[in-house]
């Protein structure tokens, strides 16, 4: 391989070797235990509110390098609204419909002025930031409220026993985990091909065979090895089940409907999408809106892993979303950015946070480790773009 | 013989793809008024710019000798500090500041961390009297109309002890007793030995206060009148501001079939959306029939692309009035998607600004403007359009490697493709193209005015509006002439010539 040909791989997979990197890194320092089973499983537990925050922030940073900073105060606020509720023996599925609905009209609130009124998206939402982080606190009456309702802490994958049960009674190893696994592998594996048959049918031009072979490789041996090692302790955290429904379904909406598209053309050149017929208030008024609809879930997944609602709850997840984007390769001006690139932006995070912790590096210091990495990615976004200017 | 005060020797500057100034010569003399003239795009700015630093030394090939020792500018500061100010068409003064605060902006009085607002407030209504401007110099901005902002932009060049001025179309926004005033003014520093460079559209203006002109055409010094020794009658310098001949750069239409009238519009009047008393289209009718290829031609800021933006979808625009139909039916187009469904194209001038997402790639620009034709129930069918970018990249001969590269990594002949490709896919009846062939190269032009041909061959109608006139009489069927607002002419190609368009604007100019 040539010279040039390196290089523009080393600028594609970036953060996936940056990824592969760290990963080996905290392997190494903490001799082996960043990939014992119940750590692999943990990585995916305690993050999956940044994959289901992240994932909505990244449509408000297509549309142009906006964020929504009041995330972390509608999932307190949404918490601590469905915490009471179920204490005054709400329905379940009346609490979690609830919960969904509250956050969407927050969202559906700061999209409108946002949108129509064109409040900047900065100001509006830090001072939903305000405004939610105060009311749970009225909500609560600045104490703890716990969640004790079995199902809905098993559903939403809290607590010690939050896992898929095996439908074959394995003891000591969760076959259903295994499987699922398989089936995901032969899933990617069917429509990669399938689309390359057809393409090759029709005449258009494909890939590489080989570069195809290496990528289904690669991934179906990162899904079968991370389907392993869950299996290996308790299996399918409730949690993941949630992460890739919506990791899935954005991944759709992004890549596939013409909704999506527009989210990259409003960031990419709003003018020229709006003289292209395309309703620009609109985009803005979806990526917000929805974004209020996933703090709402990511608000459900909050309670139900710690069991209970705090007025303190959710502080700093807007930093943890919008990081695990921009390192995800998201561009800080809008335009760029996809679902996988966010997961691995996440995934990045949570191995750097879990690495630290299983290190005991002091917390105030992995603050300062999380804030580096997040500059050095947009550092790398913004000099990738000049040098591309350049040419 | 008075002293040569500036002399710009064989300059050549190239721009990718492009040579907008070759080997041009320039000499002004101590005490003159020298006026550069010659149509959009000869390279008048282009000059100025390298002149005042704009474009740094070594950007470009040859001299400017100034004041008997050979300069080397590599910013604007540089050139200022020799008393070269130049004044851009576009005021470069801060809406929210004072008229004290923007003289002196970036040349602050008193110490850096200690601004004195007393000497900087004292000096500028030194300045302002010098004008005759009578405001206060603690005045926003923003009170003040364009004619008074344009006298604080020439006090702002005084201050900077300005011996060469270069004003740049400095009457182009003023009303005609603003614009008299201005020109005595200069007339006044003359006699006091200051030296102007001045550029301007307005024949009569130039008549009236230039010593010597100086036609640029095509990036290239054509000739300089003396006021003392040649005719520079208006004619004299149209001629040679237009002296060119049309040789085969434009194809040929086999066969015309022009066919009844699809687009109309009647008494057009469309405002300016900030200044809202300010008319930009005035009254204006016009129409272009099947398989007709339509010009407007005009300078700059005549409102030609203003128009056509309120005709698609009122894109651009306030209080917008008069009638529009298609197929002698009238409609009302609320918004761009609207005139999209009424089958109306508009490819804008501005392709970077305007027109495509360069963050993406051929293929997803290409559909942009009609997503519908690839997609079902909001699902895109990914292959269908490829298939579409494909089919397009081929048909206008689109040169890249991929239809998944970048547009941002186009030549701005193939972006203008792409663009065109576009709005072809959202088969349109009548498309506006605005500028069709601004900046990109002279084959590359050829293939678009061969893409025009094509459309107007099945029956499309191409309204095209263009500063080239050698393009517009190459090109079109019927020229309509606008000016500040308004139609002031309507020739036929047979009729038509670069002569007579040019005096239709300038005699409306008077």
């Amino acid at each position: 391989m040539d010279n040039e040909k390196l290089m523009s791989f080393v600028k594609k997979y970036t953060m996936i070797i940056v990824l592969v990197l760290v990963t080996a890194f905290f392997g190494w320092k903490t001799g082996g235990k960043l990939f014992l089973p119940q750590n692999v499983t943990n990585l995916i537990a305690q993050n999956a509110y940044v994959f289901v925050l992240a994932t909505g922030m990244l449509l408000c940073i297509l549309t142009g390098g906006n964020i929504d900073l009041s995330v972390g105060s509608v999932v307190c606020f949404v918490g601590a609204v469905g915490a009471t509720l179920m204490q005054k023996n709400w329905n379940i599925l009346a609490a979690v419909l609830m919960m969904l609905v509250i956050g969407l009209a927050i969202g559906v609130w700061q999209a409108f002025w946002i949108a129509y009124v064109r409040v900047p998206p900065f100001i509006t939402t830090l001072s939903g930031m305000l405004i939610f982080r105060g009311l749970s606190n009225v909500v609560l009456n600045g104490m703890t409220v716990s969640v004790q309702n079995e199902t809905f802490i098993k559903v939403f994958g809290g607590g010690a026993n939050c896992y898929i049960s095996d439908l074959f009674n394995g003891k000591d190893f969760n076959l259903t985990c295994m499987v699922a696994g398989i089936i995901a592998c032969v899933i990617y594996v069917a429509i990669q091909i399938g689309n390359r048959t057809s393409r090759l049918k029709k005449g258009y031009e494909v890939g590489s065979f080989f570069g195809m072979l290496a990528r289904i490789v690669v991934i179906s041996a990162v899904i079968l090895v991370f389907s392993y090692k869950l299996a290996q302790y308790k299996g399918i955290p409730t949690a993941l089940v949630w992460v890739l429904i919506v990791v899935l379904v954005y991944g759709y909406i992004t890549s596939k409907t013409t909704v999506g598209r527009y989210f990259y053309a409003v960031g990419g050149n709003e003018k020229a999408t709006r003289l292209s017929g395309i309703n620009t208030n609109k985009v803005y008024f979806l990526a917000y809106a929805n974004m209020g609809f996933l703090a709402g879930l990511a608000g459900i997944l909050t309670i139900a892993r710690m069991t209970s609602a705090q007025p303190t709850y959710g502080q700093n997840y807007e930093m943890d979303a919008i990081g695990a984007c921009f390192i995800g390769g998201a561009s800080a001006y809008g335009g760029i950015g996809t679902v996988p690139g966010v997961i691995i932006g996440a995934v990045l995070m949570g191995v750097i946070n879990l690495g630290m912790s299983i290190m005991g590096v002091d917390s105030n210091f992995q603050k300062v480790v999380k804030g580096a990495v997040l500059l050095a990615a947009v550092i790398f976004d913004v000099v990738t773009k000049k040098a591309n200017k350049n040419n | 013989m008075a002293k040569v005060l500036l002399e710009m020797k064989q300059i050549t500057k190239t721009f990718p793809g492009v040579k907008a100034l070759d080997n041009v010569n320039l000499k002004v003399e101590e005490g003159e008024i020298h006026a550069l003239v010659g149509e959009n795009g000869a390279g008048k700015s282009t000059l100025m710019n390298v002149l005042s630093g704009v474009y740094p030394y070594g950007t470009y090939d040859g001299d400017i000798v100034y004041d008997g020792e050979v300069c080397r500018f590599n910013k604007i500061k540089d050139s200022e500090e020799k008393g070269i100010v130049i004044i851009h068409q576009e005021l470069a003064l801060i809406p929210y500041m004072t008229i004290g605060e923007n003289m002196f902006l970036g040349n602050e009085r008193g110490k850096k961390f200690a601004i004195n607002w007393n000497d900087t407030h004292g000096q500028a209504e030194k300045y302002l009297n010098i004008v005759g401007l009578k405001e206060s110099s603690r005045t926003l901005i923003k009170d003040i109309g364009t004619g008074k902002q344009q006298l604080v932009e020439i006090a702002k060049a005084l201050a900077k002890n300005a011996k060469l001025l270069i004003l740049d179309e400095p009457t182009a926004s003023l009303n005609e007793t603003d614009s008299k005033a201005l020109l005595d003014l200069l007339l006044q520093f003359k006699k006091e030995g200051m030296t102007s460079i001045i550029i301007s559209h307005k024949l009569n203006e130039i008549s009236y206060v230039a010593d010597k002109i100086t036609v640029i055409r095509d990036g290239s010094t054509i000739e300089t009148l003396d006021k003392a020794k040649d005719d520079i009658s208006e004619d004299r310098i149209i001629k040679g501001m237009v002296g060119r001949d049309l040789t085969d750069r434009f194809p040929k239409r086999p066969s015309k079939n022009i066919g009844d009238i699809s687009l109309e519009v009647k008494d057009w009047t469309v405002y300016h959306p900030l200044y809202t008393e300010r008319k930009v289209v005035d009254n204006v009718s016009i129409n272009v029939r099947k398989g007709e290829v339509v010009g407007i031609s005009g300078l700059m800021g005549a409102g030609r692309t203003e128009l056509a933006m309120s005709i698609f979808g009122k894109s651009y625009g306030h209080n917008i009035s008069g009638q529009l139909m298609i197929n002698g039916k009238e409609v009302h187009l609320k918004n761009v998607r609207d005139a999209i469904k009424h089958k109306i194209a508009y490819v804008t001038e501005d392709r970077k600004g305007n027109g495509l997402v360069l963050s993406n790639s051929i293929k997803i620009n290409t559909t942009m403007a009609n997503l519908e034709g690839v997609s079902k129930h909001s699902v895109i069918n990914s292959e269908k359009e490829y298939a579409v970018a494909v089919e397009y990249k081929e048909k206008l001969r689109t040169k890249t490697p991929s239809v998944e590269q970048n547009v941002g990594n186009l030549s701005g002949g193939n972006q203008q493709k792409v663009l065109l490709a576009k709005w072809m896919f959202a088969d349109p009846e009548v498309l506006i193209l605005d500028e069709p062939t601004r900046g990109i190269d002279v084959g590359a032009k050829y293939e678009i005015y061969c893409i025009i041909n094509d459309l107007v061959a099945t029956g499309k109608s191409v309204i095209v509006i263009s500063s080239e006139l050698p393009e517009v009489l190459g090109m079109c069927d019927r020229i309509y002439v606008m000016n500040e607002g308004k139609i002031v002419g309507e020739v036929s190609a047979e009729e038509a010539s670069q002569e007579k368009i040019m005096s239709y604007i300038l005699k409306a100019n008077n």
